[in-house]
């Protein structure tokens, strides 16, 4: 095996707004069935990556729960397995992660005395697929020190929430602007960067040394004149969750047939928990229309262009419409519910009503008792 | 050590012929049921449920499904280092080679499997029955009794009473009597095949009945211990429970799941059924779907009409279709404009465009009346049916058929096509 992952999982967005009160972002549900970090772990399996860390620290109590056992992904093996590293009081230090970097430095020891000689860092909050062989083999055919994946946006897509890059005719990065106020590249990084281990703990020790925390400010943007850092672009979807406004969207972009047969059928598969539920069941009453529906689910109601997560319990003559329902949602008769989004393990009483709109989409957030016989 | 105070024996040997085409290349306990499961699950997750974590599974025909579903016992949590899971197929000796003859005969051959885990007792259960049991219970029971063995009998109608092994007991439910299939029952609980022994008396009873041809538990076991004064006793059991034999049973066992709250019900968070799922993904209901009273598996996409059915996983029914009253397993592609009307088809089989399954008026199957006789179209997986064609009532389709095995573009009611190796 040629390399180690690390999946940075630690991180909140105030632009997740409610939804990150309960979890960390690469724990978000998506698409139904899975987390944001299944992605993640996924492609490192998939890429036969079976060294894997994921770095936690902010609210990781349902990220933890989802990563209860390694086996799910295939890791649970005698060489390797899944490790998730939270911050510890030590005798040196009783710190947080005071940034990525600095995560890494203060579990310098699982590179240290890891065997493999690459190491494939990805964030934990994209959705997409790629497999990390191919960014190594790009990474060593370009000689580069650091390999960033990078990918094209749309032309007038806002960027400025992303590092903003510009590269040169043979792919090396000359520019590398870190959430600019305005910019007027178009090329982001994804946060998935391959780099060879020895040189990782050498410039995390400095890092370190320095004082210096962050692993884009302090590493990519400061040497990039001095390192080879490349931009391998990637094809295919991807998408970063870490907003609502684009959690919203990426959910609602499994309704279109190309991305569901990008993900759901196309080899290779994306894991997840298994949660053994029932299949999904429709009542008398039941009126679904272009919605994804998980398993578990009970639907006596109208839904339509929506996401339901597992186990959602949608009651009689409710209206369901442009809205995601996450996990374990119970929804009382005659509610309903437009341009939503309805945080996991809520009971909506009967005849609520809650409308949000195309632009301003509304997180629902009751925190009602439910009472269960 | 090694002591597991009860372990269990699965026989999950037996075709099921009474299934027809359905288990035409898989055993009966590895058939699916309700839209995700297959029938093994429901024994192999009350083991787990009840704390039996030593699960011996007697295999022998069509293995190939079972083996892999089963694999080392992650879904069930029988992944274990002492215990866990095993398949147990009959293997070749020295001297005196055997398949499995009798459900007896089978537990027999594997007398050093269950010797090595030191048991007090050992459950004997069978892979082909739908039901939620807690087996610590019925050990309760059976130590409460100071019993030998001890059978788990249910309450029938009298009516149905004749179709069953009967149990005739005493005050305390110490069995005086059995009768197999009596005319005139003298009692009404019915035997479903679920004993608990005590060790010693299974293993002397096994040993001395080791010659006997075909050695089963209810001919031959059971009445010889019965016979030289072994306590036995009924324990008597009022939940769901179905023996999904025939293709009448097991379509109705399926149906029943869809009532609005089903007798048996898979939705509670208590005593989960456990199964092994590759296909994770939601499903997708399109916008020109419709969807009444049906239950539907992970991964199906549905453009068209789905009602009073139960829809495995990865289905995909095509725009326009119509589906009704009708058991799809997984993998199943059904065409376009396709109808499928009180059909059961097996896994990954296809209907063409426009083909029309469950027409016209019921006739007797010309194939096998005892197995054919409930009004279904049952059509074998990996079978593929040819655009535009229709396909009668109560028949039977296997293999991949073309527009010349349906003479004037119809299979008429009661009649079959069984096609060998139609495996794809």
């Amino acid at each position: 095996m040629r390399a180690i992952g690390i999946v940075l999982a630690g991180g909140n967005s105030k632009r997740m707004k409610e939804l990150s009160n309960k979890r960390a972002i690469s724990a978000m549900p998506v698409a139904g069935s899975y987390r944001s970090i299944d992605f993640a772990l996924s492609n490192m399996t998939n890429s036969h990556i079976q060294n894997v860390a994921v770095f936690t620290q902010y609210n990781s109590r349902s990220l933890n729960l989802h990563l209860s056992s390694s086996k799910w992904w295939d890791f649970g093996r005698k060489q390797g397995g899944l490790f998730v590293f939270t911050p510890t009081i030590t005798a040196e230090s009783s710190d947080w992660y005071r940034g990525t970097a600095d995560a890494l430095y203060q579990n310098l020891n699982f590179l240290k005395t890891s065997h493999e000689p690459y190491v494939v860092i990805a964030a934990g909050d994209g959705v997409y697929k790629l497999d990390y062989n191919k960014v190594l083999e790009y990474h060593i055919e370009k000689k580069a020190d650091i390999t960033v994946v990078c990918k094209d946006m749309r032309e007038g897509e806002d960027v400025t929430r992303f590092g903003c890059v510009k590269v040169n005719e043979d792919g090396r990065i000359i520019e590398f602007e870190e959430k600019p106020m305005v910019s007027d590249a178009n090329t982001i990084s994804c946060g998935i960067y391959v780099i060879r281990r020895r040189q990782l703990i050498e410039l995390i020790e400095r890092c370190a040394a320095e004082d210096r925390y962050d692993f884009v400010k302090d590493i990519l943007v400061r040497y990039k004149n001095l390192k080879r850092i490349y931009a391998y672009k990637m094809e295919g979807y991807w998408s970063n969750i870490a907003s609502v406004e684009s959690y919203y969207e990426t959910n609602m972009d499994f309704l279109k047939p190309e991305v569901r047969d990008y993900f759901f059928k196309q080899y290779p598969d994306v894991y997840s928990k298994i949660d053994d539920l029932p299949p999904a069941k429709y009542n008398p009453g039941a009126v679904v229309k272009n919605s994804l529906i998980s398993s578990g689910s009970i639907i006596n109601g109208t839904v339509e262009n929506s996401v339901l997560f597992k186990k959602v319990y949608i009651g009689n003559n409710c209206i369901i419409r442009n809205s995601i329902i996450l996990n374990d949602v119970y929804i009382g008769d005659n509610t309903v519910i437009e341009n939503c989004i309805v945080e996991s393990r809520d009971t909506i009483r009967a005849n609520t009503t809650h409308i949000g709109t195309e632009e301003k989409i509304k997180i629902v957030l009751e925190k009602n008792e439910r009472y269960t016989v | 050590m090694i002591k597991k105070e009860m372990i269990a024996m699965l026989l999950a040997g037996g075709q099921g012929s009474r299934l027809g085409v359905l288990t035409a290349k898989v055993a009966k306990p590895a058939v699916s049921f309700g839209g995700k499961y297959r029938i093994i699950d429901f024994p192999l997750s009350n083991c787990i449920n009840s704390g039996v974590d030593t699960v011996g599974v007697l295999t022998q025909y069509q293995p190939l499904r079972l083996n892999t579903h089963i694999g080392i016992g992650i879904p069930w949590d029988l992944d274990r280092n002492v215990g866990g899971v095993t398949i147990l197929p009959p293997y070749e000796k020295s001297k005196g080679s055997d398949w499995y003859t009798g459900t007896a005969n089978a537990i027999y051959q594997n007398l050093e499997y269950m010797e090595n885990y030191n048991p007090d007792y050992v459950l004997i259960l069978s892979g082909d029955h739908i039901y939620k049991m807690d087996y610590e219970v019925m050990l309760d029971y059976h130590k409460a009794n100071s019993a030998d063995i001890t059978i788990a009998a249910m309450p029938v109608s009298i009516e149905e009473a004749s179709r069953f092994g009967i149990v005739i007991t005493d005050d305390s439910n110490r069995i005086l009597e059995f009768e197999e299939k009596p005319p005139v029952p003298r009692s009404n609980l019915a035997s479903m095949g679920i004993y608990i022994f005590s060790w010693p008396v299974l293993k002397e009873a096994l040993i001395k009945m080791k010659d006997e041809p075909g050695c089963d538990f209810g001919k031959h076991i059971i009445p010889y211990c019965h016979g030289k004064g072994d306590r036995v006793f009924a324990y008597e059991y009022n939940g769901y429970w179905k023996d999904v034999g025939t293709l009448g049973s097991y379509w109705e066992a399926n149906m029943e799941l869809i009532d609005i709250i089903p007798e048996f019900n898979l939705y509670e968070e208590y005593w989960r059924i456990y199964t092994k799922s590759d296909i994770i993904p939601p499903q997708y209901i399109s916008s020109e779907a419709r969807i009444e009273k049906s239950i539907i598996g992970e991964g199906s996409e549905i453009y068209g009409e789905v009602v009073n059915s139960v829809i495995g996983a990865g289905v995909v029914i095509g725009k326009g279709a119509m589906v009704r009253d009708s058991i799809i397993m997984q993998g199943c592609r059904i065409g376009q404009g396709a109808k499928v009307t009180k059909a059961i088809l097996a896994e990954d089989v296809q209907v063409g465009d426009g083909t029309e399954l469950g027409v016209g008026e019921y006739a007797n199957s010309t194939y096998n009346p005892k197995v054919y006789q409930f009004d279904l179209v049952t059509i074998g997986e990996h079978s593929v049916i040819p655009d535009h064609v229709k396909v009668g009532k109560n028949t039977a389709i296997s293999g991949v058929t073309l527009p010349e095995d349906y003479p004037d573009g119809l299979l008429a009611s009661g009649d079959y096509i069984v096609k060998a190796g139609g495996i794809r």
